[in-house]
């Protein structure tokens, strides 16, 4: 298939970028990276400098790769990143506007690929269940019903794309927060620390420049794991709950 | 060259408490006063930067990935194994113990896996600790699943991305490291050159990848926990970036590269579509506990399916060979990885393959769909339910099961494996070769440490599936936090070891030099050809399997493949800014260096063992191993013109060496 594509070229943060068009001939079965591995190596061979993209497991799950496809996080298919969307997906013809994530939180490093390390500060504020290792007691202690454990499961398999940032007009990260939150609040070994934790985790989201969540529900659409918003609902009763009942009334 | 394995003495199941209960160890007020670099953020590195930091010591955590989460163990799917014996099937310590070291062809140490499968038990209490969601019963008790090799349920697993699940357990446990201090993390750095002085690991030379810029950082030790080499073969199922640079160097500086040629060949992978094609997909070995390998009988059955003219769907039960279930009785379906791997290669080399390629087998879940769907409607009390009910009911049990693997499947080949059976191929997944270590997970520089997948110490010559995640998180939360102070309580009077010594000026000169050696060649390849190319000479001469003849004409390949990537690879830009061809570049040309090694290895070793087959050796169709003659662990020292190897011979005391019958 014959394609033009038109993908965003910037040199770093500061520098103005801007889109430039190429010409790939691509197989429907390839996948879109693969497309633009084909467009790198046609650049390496004119001595030109490839396009940076970030990706890395090429199977959905490690989190890297992240791509606004046609004016979407991910682009145009349901609960699939970026480096599982195949371009049978796209038609013979088509022109594909690639750009990188857009949010005030995420700055840009150079072509596709933006900084996320803010998400990682905002796991680093209170993401985790304080336990060191050899603490633990046996597995088995504690039973945690089927339903508690899946739903826990459900919001823990984020992969930390930022997908739920870029999609969102306010470029929050509520769905990410929330998804820790949930995860480890739902289960009695996190249940502990739920207070300071959600505290904590949505004060440093403020920090990084996150904005606020207005319940558009543009995350929930756009997440390559289709987390759902359901989860931003449990943090902001988490939320509520601790600071009515805090002692240092936040 | 002496290889000292260190092992304690003792009885085999009191070596590791008796050691651990005796060693030396390291005050609070010194550990803080200890610094200790760690490279790589997987399952083992971010396992052993968490708990070395909760112990006190100060820790510097790197790698290459923008986060630490990226690391690729996250994604691991099937499970993690521990001998718990909640299934109360007959598991035990010594059973994990023995499974591992039959599945790995006898060819690892027996203190180091007899240590894993004790330890195995902590990690799925720590992880549980963690908030790691592990699947469970309905009782809310965990539950388990079974893996190939074994015939107990020991698989401890979360849906189809257990991996993924302990990774955030482990990158939570050291976000939290990070938060208090006690763990300095640096983000898209990529270690060049490992730092000697009088002889001891103390330092990295790093670059940071987004400036270019070389940074030295110094320490009391250096802990390697940079995974496994599989892309050497190009197509592998790692992650596009995962390499052997870290090890590689560390080689260059001394370090042994033990049995490099012990290659795991994954039988259940997506199989190849196309030249395009920059990576394989793995589908978890647990769909062996419920899917059906077969092919065709009849060859033209099979070429009808690769010309597209039938289906899987069209081969009556009669015309149908599940020749793993013919071959292998006793463990069938789940025969270890290399047995399953290997009895499809044969089949597709009688022609009976069954992609367009001629390179795939039916993976069949028609059967499970049956057999859970019967079972399902008679609890929800349906009676004489139809065909169409159960094969509903069937398939929702699947889904719950495995949905996200056959998400995955359809997403990638564009079929719908819920009607049509999956296509498998084996492809390249883990490398059970890895830096030498001793016990103590040090390697023969001193004070240079190696973890996970970087070492070699437990799988032999075959990995059973659902047993990297242990030997990775066991070797981080379990071993190193107490073998590394066999080292470190003997440097408690040795001062703080600063960037300013001449070494790291000279490893950094090193370093520049070969980075700015690659920019100046200015040929005219890319270095993602070359990278094919070499990729393609190890899968034809060293992959599933190998003759003298041909490993000599691979060596012969690469040697002139080197020779023109020095001359004639094309690297865009300058080494001082963001580069990612240049990254690239060092990669390949550690690769081609490796690949060389594993070579030789394969060649060294006449005998047939785990992952590593040679045709030469063989007795009716299986794997011929010769222990009087290769009873041992080839460590290789590297040379540019003639590498060494070095013997550390292998000694069984606690298990009978026996041909490894899986019928």
């Amino acid at each position: 298939m014959n394609l033009t594509l038109k993908v965003w070229r910037q040199n770093n943060a500061q520098a103005k970028g801007q889109f430039e068009t190429h010409q790939v001939v691509a197989s429907e079965h390839m996948s879109f990276l693969e497309m633009l591995d084909v467009l790198n190596e046609t650049l390496i061979s004119e001595k030109k400098s490839p396009v940076v993209f970030a990706h890395d497991c090429r199977e959905g799950i490690c989190g890297t790769c992240n791509l606004v496809i046609n004016g979407r996080a991910h682009g145009p298919q349901k609960g699939t990143t970026v480096c599982q969307l195949h371009m049978r997906a796209f038609k013979d013809g088509d022109t594909i506007v690639v750009e990188p994530w857009r949010a005030a939180a995420f700055p840009v490093i150079k072509d596709l690929m933006v900084d996320r390390s803010s998400l990682d500060k905002i796991i680093q504020a209170g993401g985790y269940i304080s336990v060191n290792t050899g603490q633990a007691q046996d597995a088995n202690d504690i039973p945690i019903g089927k339903d508690v454990a899946s739903q826990a499961f459900d919001a823990a398999t984020c992969i930390g794309c930022g997908a739920c940032v870029a999609a969102c007009p306010n470029g929050s990260a509520m769905l990410f927060t929330s998804a820790k939150v949930a995860h480890l609040g739902l289960l009695p070994q996190g249940e502990v620390e739920a207070e300071a934790r959600v505290q904590s985790m949505v004060n440093q989201m403020d920090e990084e420049g996150f904005g606020m969540c207005s319940n558009t529900g543009a995350c929930e659409a756009e997440c390559p794991k289709e987390i759902s918003i359901s989860n931003i609902a449990m943090l902001n009763r988490q939320y509520m709950a601790s600071v009515l009942g805090s002692k240092t009334g936040v | 060259m002496k290889l000292d394995a260190k092992e304690p003495a003792g009885e085999l199941d009191e070596k590791w408490t008796k050691y651990r209960s005796t060693m030396n160890l390291v005050a609070p007020n010194n550990k803080r006063r200890i610094d200790i670099i760690v490279v790589g953020t997987g399952l083992a590195g971010a396992a052993a930067a968490a708990t070395l930091g909760e112990l006190g010591y100060n820790v510097k955590a790197f790698t290459f990935h923008d986060s630490p989460r990226r690391a690729h163990s996250i994604a691991a799917q099937g499970g993690i194994n521990a001998a718990k014996n909640y299934q109360n099937d007959g598991d035990s310590v010594y059973r994990l113990f023995y499974d591992t070291i039959k599945g790995g062809d006898y060819r690892s140490r027996e203190s180091n896996v007899h240590r894993l499968a004790e330890v195995s038990r902590n990690i799925i209490d720590q992880c549980v600790a963690q908030g790691v969601p592990f699947a469970r019963e309905y009782g809310g008790l965990l539950a388990n699943r079974s893996f190939g090799g074994v015939q107990v349920s020991r698989t401890f697993y979360a849906r189809g991305q257990t991996g993924q699940q302990l990774l955030l357990g482990a990158y939570q446990s050291l976000s939290r490291q990070i938060a208090l201090g006690n763990v300095e993390m640096y983000n898209r750095h990529e270690m060049l050159d490992l730092v000697k002085i009088d002889g001891k690991a103390r330092g990295i030379i790093a670059r940071n990848l987004l400036t270019g810029k070389l940074e030295k950082f110094a320490a009391h030790c250096v802990v390697l926990a940079t995974g496994g080499y599989g892309n050497v073969f190009y197509l592998s199922t790692n992650a596009m970036t995962s390499n052997v640079t870290a090890s590689w160097r560390a080689v260059r500086k001394g370090a042994l590269m033990a049995n490099p040629c012990y290659t795991q060949i994954h039988p259940t992978c997506i199989p190849v579509s196309g030249d395009y094609q920059s990576k394989l997909t793995l589908m978890s070995e647990s769909l062996r506990n419920d899917g059906r390998v077969w092919v065709p009988k009849k060859v033209e059955d099979a070429k009808a399916i690769q010309q597209g003219k039938k289906t899987g769907l069209d081969i009556p039960e009669a015309d149908r060979d599940y020749y793993l279930e013919r071959r292998y009785p006793a463990f069938g379906n789940l025969v270890p990885r290399d047995v399953a791997s290997r009895a499809a290669k044969v089949a597709c080399d009688e022609g009976k393959g069954v992609a367009p390629t001629g390179l795939a087998v039916f993976l069949d879940f028609a059967s499970a769909f049956e057999r859970y769907g019967k079972s399902k409607a008679l609890s929800a009390g349906i009676n004489n339910p139809d065909k169409a009910t159960i094969t509903k009911l069937g398939k929702e049990v699947i889904e719950e099961k495995y949905g996200n693997l056959f998400q995955m499947y359809e997403k990638i080949s564009g079929e719908n494996p819920y009607e049509y059976p999956m296509k498998i191929y084996p492809a390249v997944h883990y490398t059970m070769g890895g830096l030498w270590v001793d016990y103590n997970l040090e390697t023969n520089v001193p004070g240079l440490f190696a973890l996970g997948e970087a070492n070699f110490s437990d799988h032999g010559a075959n990995r059973l599936g659902a047993s990297a995640l242990m030997q990775g998180l066991a070797d981080g939360y379990f071993v190193i936090p107490y073998t590394i102070g066999q080292f470190l309580s003997q440097e408690i009077r040795t001062e703080k070891i600063e960037t300013s010594a001449p070494e790291f000026e000279v490893a950094l000169k090193e370093t520049k030099a070969q980075l700015q050696k690659l920019i100046d060649i200015k040929g005219n390849q890319s270095v993602e050809s070359f990278h094919k190319r070499l990729g393609k000479i190890m899968w034809d001469y060293c992959g599933m399997a190998r003759n003298a003849e041909g490993l000599k004409k691979g060596r012969q390949m690469i040697r002139e493949l080197r020779a023109e990537f020095w001359k004639d690879v094309f690297v865009p830009g300058t080494a001082d800014e963001f580069n990612t061809e240049l990254e690239k570049a060092g990669r390949v040309a550690d690769f081609m260096e490796l690949g060389e090694t594993m070579i030789l290895d394969a060649l060294d070793r006449n005998e047939s063992c785990g992952g590593h087959f040679r045709e030469e050796y063989t007795e009716n169709g299986e794997a011929k191993r010769n222990d009087e003659d290769y009873t041992y662990v080839a460590a290789w020292e590297w040379d540019d013109n003639e590498p060494i190897v070095h013997k550390e011979a292998l000694t069984f005391k606690n298990v009978e060496l026996k041909t490894r019958s899986y019928k």
